[in-house]
């Protein structure tokens, strides 16, 4: 290590809280700099020797990390003001003093570990899944135009992350709004052709109850954060043209009902 | 399970009402003020008929201050539901929901105002003409408040267009949205200024 390396540190400033009813706190760390560093290896380096920046000994930081491949969403957390997965944020990239701080649209569990059931309550209230159980083969399934799985294929990268539920505005404390993920969820399994057989089932889940589709206030910001670059926006506009249909439909009546 | 489907009827029928029939008026109550630009005359010629319009009053509830009073106080509820980010999500986008829920306040105070000042002192005897305006106008905070109250209303409507056409499902690409945002801008320049030229013609320029 060259001694240039060597003296330069790493400067956090890391937004703390040691369980969800207690109060958030800011701490500074600074670290020694090791090139090719992302935040979950800082985030190693402060649990390998939990020092703060007044060289205090203090607890480590809690965070969440799995795949370590930006595919599975657990490590999510807002860095520099923007939501994203700090296993694919790379220290030489990023502005310094580096401010790492929780989703605070999702309920804090400690430091920067926060609660997402509510991504996967969300999944269940729209029913995204394709139901095949029953007690016999039902045979191969209708198959899917290239064009549509070409599409479907990109909604499908959704890996409930959660960012852009925070970079949402009209998800939080005062809104129950299911946030995009979900909606776009929908127009996914609404696209798969056996799926397709209870579409005007899952377009009630986002009709029904409070939160739901309608609550979008078109600030478009999910498909800004989104990691997965999927259409968000996109699929938010489909489901409010299909639940137009479906309205109608309900109202006025259709044999056409799936 | 249609009986629980009460908020999406209600957000739908919030950006319908917003556009039929209180975007319609404003139309028409902007067409109208432009009568100012060619003279006193032509003005209350035009004010009056709008006055002598049969079934007026019936009128004015079922198309104005009834869908006015349902689009206003709804998007108050909707609107500090919001909790705005514009300053770690700059977007052109984020700031325009911004925007929509400033001016959406601003014109519910501006139009308040405005009701007050003509038409509930017309219900006191006072007679809404080319007159009343002036004298309103005359003093140049009232015509500040006006030129600022008539910009965020034209807002309001372009940019609740843009809305409009995503909450119903008619702009679904991002293109068809893209260039919404220009068509509905420009229907923000043309109204903003149709209202800022017919409000000056009461101050004589
Ligand atoms: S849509 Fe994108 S931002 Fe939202 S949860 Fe899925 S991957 Fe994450
Ligand atoms: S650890 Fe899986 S996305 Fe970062």
């Amino acid at each position: 290590m060259t001694t240039e390396t060597a003296n330069k540190t790493i400067e956090l400033i890391i937004v703390r809280q040691e369980d969800p009813e207690s109060k958030s706190y800011e701490e500074k760390f600074s670290i020694p700099y090791r090139p090719n560093m992302n935040v979950i290896s800082a985030l190693m380096e402060i649990r390998r020797n939990p020092v703060n920046k007044e060289g205090q000994n203090t607890t480590p930081v809690a965070w969440d990390a799995s795949c370590l491949e930006e595919v599975c969403g657990a490590c999510s957390m807002v860095i520099n003001g923007k939501p994203r997965q700090s296993c694919t944020a790379l220290i030489d990239k990023l502005e310094q003093p580096i401010r790492l701080e929780p989703m605070n649209t999702f309920p804090v569990m400690r430091d920067l570990t926060v609660d997402r059931s509510r991504m996967f309550d969300s999944l269940k209230r729209v029913k995204a899944w394709v139901p095949i159980d029953g007690t016999y083969d039902l045979g191969p399934g209708p198959r899917m135009p290239e064009a549509k799985r070409q599409w479907a294929y990109e909604l499908s990268k959704c890996m409930s992350c959660g960012v852009c539920l925070q970079a949402c505005p009209n998800v939080n404390d005062k809104s129950d709004f299911i946030g995009p993920a979900a909606i776009s969820q929908v127009r996914l399994f609404n696209a798969h052709p056996t799926g397709a057989m209870h579409k005007a089932e899952r377009l009630q889940t986002l009709m029904d109850g409070d939160g739901g589709l309608s609550n979008c206030g078109n600030s478009q910001n999910c498909v800004e954060a989104c990691p997965k670059e999927i259409p968000l926006t996109t699929s938010i506009a489909a489901m409010n043209r299909a639940t137009t249909l479906q309205s109608f439909k309900n109202f006025f009546g259709s044999d056409n009902t799936a | 399970m249609s009986s629980s489907n009460r908020e999406f009827i209600y957000r739908r029928l919030h950006s319908l009402l917003g556009v039929i029939p209180v975007g319609g008026f404003l139309i028409i109550h902007l067409s109208v003020n432009w009568f100012a630009t060619r003279g006193v005359e032509e003005y209350n010629r035009a004010a009056a008929f709008m006055e002598a319009l049969p079934f007026r009053y019936v009128l004015e509830a079922l198309f104005i201050f009834l869908p006015l009073i349902f689009h206003a106080v709804y998007g108050l509820y909707i609107a500090f539901q919001a909790r705005n980010n514009t300053s770690n999500f700059s977007y052109f986008r984020n700031w325009m929901f911004r925007l929509q829920r400033i001016t959406g306040v601003l014109v519910l105070i501006f139009v308040t105002w405005h009701v007050w000042e003509t038409r509930v002192a017309a219900a006191f005897g006072a007679e809404v003409n080319f007159n009343m305006m002036e004298e309103i106008v005359a003093n140049p905070a009232a015509l500040i408040a006006y030129i600022i109250g008539i910009t965020a209303t034209t807002f309001h409507f372009a940019n609740g267009l843009w809305s409009f056409a995503i909450t119903w499902g008619i702009t679904v690409s991002p293109k068809s949205q893209r260039i919404a945002t220009f068509v509905t801008m420009g229907i923000f320049a043309a109204l903003t200024f149709v209202g800022i030229r017919s409000i000056l013609a009461f101050v004589g320029v």
